[in-house]
């Protein structure tokens, strides 16, 4: 029983995971709509929510093609590469003491692996696509994911210095007292920002802008191939928001003052969800940024305010070490 | 940064206003009287028809969606032996309205005029007749207009001069 316990586990994460991104693609039109003065799909079933099935429905019966000019083979592997690398992200999030697939001493490095490797999907469906569009898209996503993962992996140095471990258990236990959103709030910034720009939302979604870019990296795509990258986009604002929550607002905890009178995984869904909102805000207040100032804001802003936090950290470390 | 933070709360700000959206088929929008929509053709309060087929509205048709033809009643007054109007083509712009020289021609807030087929579109005379005055309640041509009929003589119409004798050199 116990050896079925983490592949159980896993199932329901793995169906969790896709149900949940399903069910936010509703979510977010509802909410978008909300937040300006309408309603979003609201005809289908209860508040709208049969949408989601009709969407699907829609998605799998469109005819499954691919453009004669395009490289067959990565075309058809690039969109399924993003779903796997953000379902492998979701093997090391922590989401109750007991409810995680594997607590591995490197989560943390794991996490961001996988969310790197989930750029190849966007770079190879762009490339493959063999358009112009296509290509644009995927190479505004290689810059701009290659330069945010760098800040992306700087901004939690300051967190894993403070725990002294890449566990992401170690790093929850850490936060029993005070969360680290407080001692590493340019920390928690930077990642918020460098992790939409990694998911490609909104502000940041220049690979697809489709104002310059029709669609993007996705311009060819369609039906279930392009269901998967809206999949993996989906998967992976709800893998960075477990992230942010697991990293600065301490997981499974409960709220400092009120305590923990819920049970663990409550808190950390009510959190992820909290977090997922406001990534739909951003979406519905915050402009897309010209492709330069996308450049310019991550290598001249993002990138000192993380060196100065690591440094800042480094040095209270050091001096409350010199204390006790 | 700090206009981008400002946007946020303007933005959270509507989660508590109410959504502008109206729910069109269990919700009907309000149409004002002079909303243009649905063509009608209207008679007037005497019950005639007021349309003297004088092609202005069909001229003036920046789509030629109307078609009609002339007649003349046993009394002299004109009216249309058909009058089609094909609203597949017609862009609701209301200038065949203007161009009315007796507001026979005139839209209705109405625009529920789906079809399945095509040729339902084209609606004819016995359609578009109504049997009401519309926006006009007191006007009738042949009453105000210098036109001779049978009942009545030039210069005998409402608010009308006697002609002037061009031959005679008297006042």
């Amino acid at each position: 029983m116990s050896e079925l316990m983490p592949v159980l586990l896993a199932l329901t994460i793995l169906i969790g995971g896709v149900a949940g991104a399903a069910v936010l693609t509703w979510f977010e039109r509802r909410l978008l709509g909300v937040w300006q003065d309408r309603y979003g799909p609201n005809r289908l079933g209860p508040l709208g929510i049969g949408q989601v099935a009709a969407d699907m429905i829609k998605l799998l019966f469109k005819d499954d093609w691919v453009p004669p000019f395009a490289d067959r083979l990565v075309f058809i592997f690039a969109p399924t590469a993003i779903v796997v690398a953000m379902m492998m992200g979701f093997a090391v999030v922590p989401f109750a003491p007991d409810m995680m697939i594997i607590d591995v001493n490197i989560g943390l490095l794991f996490f961001l692996g996988m969310t790197s490797l989930a750029v190849y999907s966007v770079l190879l469906g762009g490339l493959a696509s063999n358009n112009k569009y296509a290509l644009l898209g995927g190479l505004r996503s290689a810059a701009q994911m290659v330069s945010y993962e760098v800040f992306m992996g700087l901004s939690l140095i300051g967190v894993v210095m403070m725990t002294g471990s890449f566990s992401l258990v170690d790093i929850v236990e850490a936060q029993t007292d005070v969360w680290f959103c407080f001692s590493q709030i340019l920390g928690l910034i930077v990642f918020i920002i460098a992790g939409i720009a990694e998911s490609h939302r909104l502000p940041f979604d220049l690979p697809e802008a489709e104002h310059e870019l029709t669609a993007g990296f996705h311009t060819e795509y369609g039906g279930m191939k392009f269901a998967m990258f809206m999949l993996g986009e989906y998967l992976g604002l709800m893998l960075i928001s477990c992230m942010i929550v697991t990293l600065f607002f301490g997981g499974w905890h409960g709220p400092m003052l009120i305590g923990e009178w819920l049970p663990p995984f409550f808190w950390f869904s009510f959190k992820v969800f909290v977090i997922i909102c406001f990534f739909v805000l951003l979406r519905a207040a915050i402009p897309r940024p010209r492709y330069d100032q996308l450049m310019s804001l991550g290598w001249k802003v993002m990138l000192p305010i993380t060196l100065v936090n690591i440094l800042v950290t480094g040095a209270v470390l050091l001096w409350m070490e010199g204390v006790a | 940064m700090l206009s981008e933070l400002r946007t946020m709360w303007e933005v959270l700000k509507h989660t508590f206003t109410k959504a502008e959206t109206v729910q069109y088929p269990e919700e009907m929008p309000y149409l004002a009287p002079r909303y243009r929509g649905r063509i009608v053709l209207t008679r007037d309060p005497d019950g005639e028809e007021r349309c003297v087929a004088c092609n202005l509205c069909a001229a003036v048709c920046p789509v030629d969606c109307i078609a009609l033809q002339k007649d003349t009643r046993e009394d002299g007054t004109w009216y249309p032996e058909f009058f089609r109007i094909n609203f597949s083509r017609c862009i609701m712009c209301g200038m065949c309205e203007e161009a009315c020289p007796t507001y026979a021609i005139q839209l209705t807030p109405d625009f529920e005029m789906c079809e399945y087929d095509r040729q339902n579109m084209v609606y004819e005379k016995e359609h578009l007749l109504i049997d009401g005055v519309g926006k006009y309640p007191d006007y009738n041509f042949y009453r105000v207009s210098g036109m001779k009929t049978a009942t009545k003589d030039k210069g005998e119409a409402l608010n009308e001069a006697r002609p002037i004798d061009t031959k005679s050199l008297l006042p």
